[in-house]
């Protein structure tokens, strides 16, 4: 068994045309409008494939690849690096001085070298420091410069050559898990019809793979020799800086082929998944899109070099104010009484500070010496101290052993040292919940199918203890799993049962709960090692023994493991000998675990060829594992606007079914009248899970006939056919015709593990006045039950909640909406202000519709103001644009300094909009 | 380096002993202080009021009636005695030794040009040392090198003094009254003055080209400046008491120019005590400070008694109470 899914895997990942699995993603677009707009101005370059030689002389000689990303070179190094120091004002005023002292001695109170010395020693360190750091950009291009790639020389070899020799118009050839050298037009690929997966992490942080598709007139040419007489000419637009578009024309064999950012591949994103493509340079590297994209960070100037500016200024108009005075009374004097004072004989010997002929004269001489004799006032080295004392913190983080990862043996990693300082005058905190809170490892943990709950054998207890803490759920159940309950288990479930009894002591509660917790932790992957599957913890005879197939109504169930193990997008990728399992990639975790779950049910996914997904089944009739061939027809992929995901498939009678799952209430809204019958026994299983804090998905099915799904079909595929912007749109219709009159199956609940230490953590942010806010996309229930368990809501909190009341929703008009989540605010913030006296600090838990409208200009205000007066704040169904928006509006409004947290992609526009980022591990665009 | 205690090094997680104020802590301090401070004021005080002080303004009243209204033209007159005599009379009595002042006032010997107007190197070495330039515009005269050169020396201060009690002079010790480090280390044994005051114009007093400028004690007290336009410097001791209703006639030699630009002149007689002269400075900031603290401390214990609040309580923190309020 073992060994023919691994055969037929390796044969169906080199067959599989995945162009027809994504509907969304992987269509050519049109032209027409783009393509008359090549070979005007903007739109004029030319590429000769293959003939790179054409290319070492002008009019169509390009740069070639060698990047530079240093600040200066030898020669410029001096005048621009000076060029920098002085633009300080303390430097500046200080070269003045020497200036000053060196052409006029006379003037100086002081000799010129205590003048000169310390200037030249400051500006020495800082162009010292940036020509290290110039010197270490320098040894990294080296490296990228001299990576090597494969260059087609002529005659359909292929020989190595460094990155920065290659030239436009190079036929490259890139293998599996290789960074592109340059921007290239995808020629073929491995696959037979020319895919390939690229990881742009580099350029948009985002670790999902992306498809790219070569032309279909250059798909043949997958072999080394076919490159022997290749020729074309390209056409496309000039180099610029937009990742996401691209309008090129191929003329190939007479012929010309239009392309688009689809064939095209960037620099310095990865081959993944594919064992090879071969490409054509378009453009090399200055005129590559990720370089013309690398702007340099705006130096994010923190606060105290921004005080230490003004500092200065004050300084130095106290200095300005100082010398004035000096030299007013000094002419003063001069001007009327000097001659009187005779033992300083001013009448003779004539000294121009204090020539009582010319009292102005002598001021203003008074006035210049002042400034510089009293110029110690400005601090020349304060820069330089600061500096180094930064550079020092950032040395001092990145070797602290307590943030030191030892599993990917990571040190931290300070990106800038301008913001050390920052760290300690946070006052906000923004962080996402998953991947941060929690480990984004999803267990499989509770389904309720046909309204049956499962999984759910400590039902009671769980529930119950859960409405306090998830933590103690899980100390729960270990001592309950525990092959190992030792005493100190059982003591801590004590424990946990004593507290639901005491409410008094709960904060305290949380607090041995969260130190108990870190040492839980580290012995529950080792029991699990021993009996549990990673991604599974899930304890029910009747489903795991196959109890279930004498029950009467096994074709929902047997349908409900069918959604589980066909409808999603991954792909087993290895075996495990022993055990007969199979490991599994995907785009997401929960659909791994998933799957896992469906492997341990008797659904095993064995292995997806083009077009068909195979199954080994457990038959419910004879209890016998049989293989079942399943046709994928369609992939209506999920998007976090619909929020689903379906996939018809036809099994081997010919019958057509639509497998969906989503969330639940998308999928209610979609629900057949006969569909509903266990809805309400879910509904009621969906919000004990969701309390619990678990993630849910509802699955449901539909039996579609032929002629309906050919009628859709039609429908569909003239969707996938436009272009434009509405394609997303119309593509969102049509799926939605087809998923209708749904019958649901069930609901599944899986577990968000916390990560180690988070409530503690959370507590001690929260008692030195730290105001955290949870953004999540999650729903409102799980939201709440996530904020329980990492102590970031707490009994003795008062709780706002805000939300759109049914009326106000169900109305759906804007202005309603806003008047009722204005009401809602202006009732909450007199709370907060009329119980001020009373300690208890206020809980905001936003829902994403509310949080939509409060967020309009018109209301913002009034909703910051409310929220800022709160200690801890959740935002439910937060997409990642509304994240990176509050950040800001929070910024803004408070003019306080915020940290964003977050691991994800959709976090980015978050992290880079807060004063400080702190991305976990793998991130990109960190700042 | 020992790598843990390098660790904590780095992180600042060395042991260390912060001192907390508590309530008690900060009232005994307080306390503790006044209690110090108060005595030593008092004494201070006591010490600086048994100094016996007489100051006497000479300037205008050894001017002759005559020369009233245009003291300068007196003053300048090199024809005219400058003979005057005072009576002091002793309130108190004063035990010797008794120091004699001159004190100037409205005199900037603190003006940058008069300061530098000097050559310290001369001082000490005399002829030996050429570079003078630092004395303009008192440098040479006749083409020669002015020894001691420089505005100051220049304007020395030559006002004499001769005390008679009854019948009997006074004697007046007129040695050491310079530092003892000027004379040894800064005024040369071997440079004696020469070419002094032998300008156009005249400054201040002359010196006997005969005796060392380590010995010149007169110039070497003029020559460590002053830094407020008011200031004394001593030009002798009485080395016997003086008793209560003694009167004092001092025979003085008014040659010293202060009229120009309306300075003073006084002559000062004065006793010392442990704690120097007449001074109540540092008795008053003494006793001052230490009320103030006392002061302090009791209204630190008032406060705390009438709102007492437990140790460490973190709902008092400014945050907290801010996240209600604001």
């Amino acid at each position: 068994m073992a060994e023919t899914s691994s055969g037929g895997k390796k044969k169906g990942k080199g067959k599989v045309k995945w162009s027809k699995l994504y509907t969304f993603s992987c269509l050519r677009p049109s032209f027409d409008t783009d393509q008359q707009l090549l070979g005007q101005p903007g739109f004029s370059r030319v590429v000769f494939c293959n003939e790179s030689r054409l290319h070492h002389l002008k009019p169509h000689k390009y740069p070639n690849n060698y990047i530079s990303t240093t600040k200066y070179n030898v020669a410029t190094f001096l005048p621009k690096a000076l060029f920098e120091q002085f633009r300080r004002v303390a430097n500046l005023y200080f070269l003045f001085a020497a200036v000053l002292s060196l052409t006029l001695t006379s003037l100086a109170p002081f000799s010129p070298a205590s003048m000169v010395a310390p200037l030249v020693f400051v500006v020495g360190i800082s162009m010292l420091k940036e020509a290290l750091e110039d010197w270490h950009r320098f040894l990294q291009d080296l490296n990228v410069n001299s990576r090597k790639v494969m260059v087609h020389t002529g005659n359909g070899l292929f020989v190595e050559k460094a990155w920065k020799a290659l030239c436009v118009g190079d036929v490259v050839k890139i293998n599996k898990n290789e960074y592109f050298p340059s921007d290239l037009l995808l020629l073929s690929s491995s696959y037979e019809d020319g895919l390939c997966y690229v990881e742009t992490m580099n350029l948009d942080g985002e670790t999902n793979l992306k498809v790219k598709r070569c032309l279909e007139a250059t798909l043949g040419l997958d072999e080394d020799s076919d490159f022997q007489k290749f020729k074309s000419t390209i056409r496309c637009e000039d180099p610029n800086a937009s990742l996401y578009t691209f309008v090129g024309n191929l003329d190939f064999e007479n012929q010309s082929y239009p392309f688009g950012p689809c064939q095209v591949l960037l620099r310095d994103s990865k081959l993944r998944n594919t064992d090879y493509v071969f490409g054509v340079v378009i453009f090399t590297g200055p005129d590559t899109k990720v370089v013309r994209n690398s702007t340099r960070p705006p130096s994010k100037r923190s606060r105290i070099e921004r005080k230490m500016d003004y500092v200065i200024y004050v300084l130095f108009s106290i200095l300005v104010f100082i010398s004035l005075v000096n030299s007013v009374g000094s002419t003063l004097y001069t001007d009327s009484d000097s001659f009187k004072w005779w033992y300083l004989r001013f009448q003779e010997h004539k000294n121009p500070f204090f020539n009582p002929s010319k009292p102005l004269y002598s001021g203003f001489l008074q006035f210049v010496r002042a400034l510089i004799l009293y110029g110690y006032l400005i601090p020349i080295s304060l820069y330089v101290s600061i500096e180094l004392v930064k550079v020092l913190q950032a040395m001092l983080i990145n070797k602290d052993l307590q943030m030191y990862d030892e599993i990917s043996s990571k040190f931290v990693e300070a990106r800038t040292s301008n913001l050390n300082e920052e760290l300690g005058q946070v006052e906000m905190i923004l962080s996402d919940k998953t991947g941060t809170l929690t480990c984004n490892q999803m267990e499989f943990r509770k389904c309720s199918i046909e309204g049956i709950s499962y999984g759910g054998d400590m039902n009671e207890v769980d529930i119950a203890a859960s409405k306090r803490m998830n933590i103690d759920v899980e100390r729960y159940r270990f001592s309950l799993d525990g092959s190992d309950s030792t005493g100190r288990s059982l003591e801590m479930f004590e424990f946990s049962a004593a507290d639901h009894a005491s409410t008094e002591k709960d904060v305290l509660g949380h607090e041995q709960g969260a130190e108990n917790l870190g040492t839980n932790d580290s012995r529950i992957p080792a029991f699990r090692k021993e009996s549990m599957i990673k991604g599974f913890n899930f304890r029910d005879d009747q489903l795991l023994n196959k109890l279930w197939i004498y029950r009467s109504n096994v074709s929902d169930m047997v349908m409900f493991f069918r959604v589980m193990a066909l409808c999603h997008t991954g792909i087993p990728v290895d075996d495990d000998d022993q055990t007969g399992k199979v490991m599994y990639e995907a785009e997401s975790p929960e659909e791994v675990c998933f799957l896992i779950a469906a492997q341990e049910f008797g659904f095993k996914f064995c292995r997806r060829s083009q077009s068909v997904m195979v199954l080994s089944e457990l038959d419910p009739s004879s209890g016998l594992e049989v293989e079942r061939k399943y046709k994928l027809l369609n992939l209506l992929e999920f998007s976090s606007s619909r929020k689903r995901m379906s996939v018809i498939v036809s099994d081997e009678n010919g019958q057509i079914f639509l497998l969906c799952k989503g969330a639940d209430n998308i999928v209610f809204d979609r629900l057949a009248d006969n569909g509903r019958t266990y809805q309400q026994a879910t509904t009621m299983h969906l919000l004990s899970y969701a309390e619990d804090g678990l993630r849910t998905l509802v699955f449901a099915y539909r039996k579609v006939e032929v002629n309906v799904y050919e009628r859709w079909n039609s429908t569909f595929t003239k969707a996938k056919a436009t272009m434009g912007p509405q394609r997303e749109e119309e593509l969102e219709n049509a799926a939605a015709i087809i998923e209708k009159e749904l019958i649901l199956l069930g609901a599944v609940a899986v577990d968000d593990k916390l990560q180690d230490g988070v409530p503690e953590c959370i507590d001690r942010l929260a008692q030195a006045g730290l105001k955290i806010w949870l953004l999540t996309g999650d729903k409102m229930e799980t939201a709440v039950n996530i904020g329980y368990a990492c102590s970031l809501l707490r009994h003795d909190m008062k709780q706002l909640h805000l939300s759109l009341s049914k009326e106000a929703e169900t109305s759906n008009q804007v202005k309603v909406m806003k008047e009722d989540i204005l009401h809602q605010i202006q009732s909450s913030y007199d709370m907060t202000i009329d119980e001020k006296n009373k300690e208890a600090p206020f809980a905001l838990v936003v829902d994403g519709k509310a949080l939509e409208i409060a967020l309009r200009s018109d209301t913002r205000d009034q909703f910051l103001q409310l929220a800022v007066s709160c200690a801890s704040v959740i935002c439910c169904r937060v997409s990642p644009k509304q994240k990176a928006f509050i950040t800001r509006s929070v910024k803004q409004h408070t003019g306080k300094t915020t940290l964003a947290i977050g691991d994800g992609a959709n976090d980015v526009g978050m992290i880079q909009e807060a004063d400080i980022g702190v991305g976990i591990s793998g991130m990109e665009g960190m700042q | 380096m020992d790598a843990v205690a390098m660790y904590q090094f780095t992180q600042q997680s060395l042991p260390a002993c912060k001192p907390v104020l508590t309530p008690a802590w900060v009232t005994t301090t307080f306390f503790l202080v006044g209690a110090l401070f108060i005595p030593i004021g008092l004494v201070s005080l006591h010490a600086s009021h048994s100094v016996v002080e007489i100051v006497d303004r000479y300037d205008s009243e050894c001017v002759p009636d005559l020369f009233k209204s245009n003291k300068v033209v007196y003053i300048k007159d090199m024809s005219i005695h400058k003979n005057c005599s005072r009576h002091l009379k002793v309130h108190k009595h004063m035990k010797a030794p008794i120091f004699i002042y001159y004190q100037l006032d409205n005199y900037y010997q603190n003006h940058r040009r008069y300061v530098k107007s000097r050559s310290d190197q001369q001082l000490l070495h005399g002829l030996q040392h050429n570079d003078t330039s630092s004395c303009t515009p008192e440098e040479s005269s006749n083409g020669l090198p002015i020894v001691p050169c420089g505005l100051i020396a220049w304007s020395l201060f030559n006002d004499t003094y001769s005390f008679s009690r009854g019948t009997h002079k006074l004697r007046v010790n007129r040695k050491n009254i310079a530092w003892k480090s000027d004379r040894n280390h800064k005024f040369g044994k071997q440079v004696y003055p020469f070419n002094f005051q032998n300008g156009t114009l005249i400054g201040g007093g002359k010196l006997d080209p005969n005796i060392p400028l380590s010995d010149q004690e007169d110039l070497i007290v003029w020559m460590r400046t002053a830094a407020l336009p008011s200031f004394r410097k001593l030009y002798g001791r009485i080395e016997e008491d003086l008793n209560v209703d003694d009167v004092v006639v001092v025979n003085l030699l008014n040659n010293y120019n202060t009229y120009s630009f309306g300075g003073t002149k006084k002559l000062v007689l004065s006793t010392s005590s442990w704690l120097g002269g007449r001074n109540n400075f540092l008795g008053m900031a003494y006793t001052s400070v230490g009320f103030s603290s006392i002061l302090v401390a009791f209204v630190f214990l008032l406060l705390h008694v009438r709102n007492p609040r437990p140790y460490g309580d973190t709902s008092c923190i400014s945050w907290n109470r801010k996240s209600i309020s604001s």
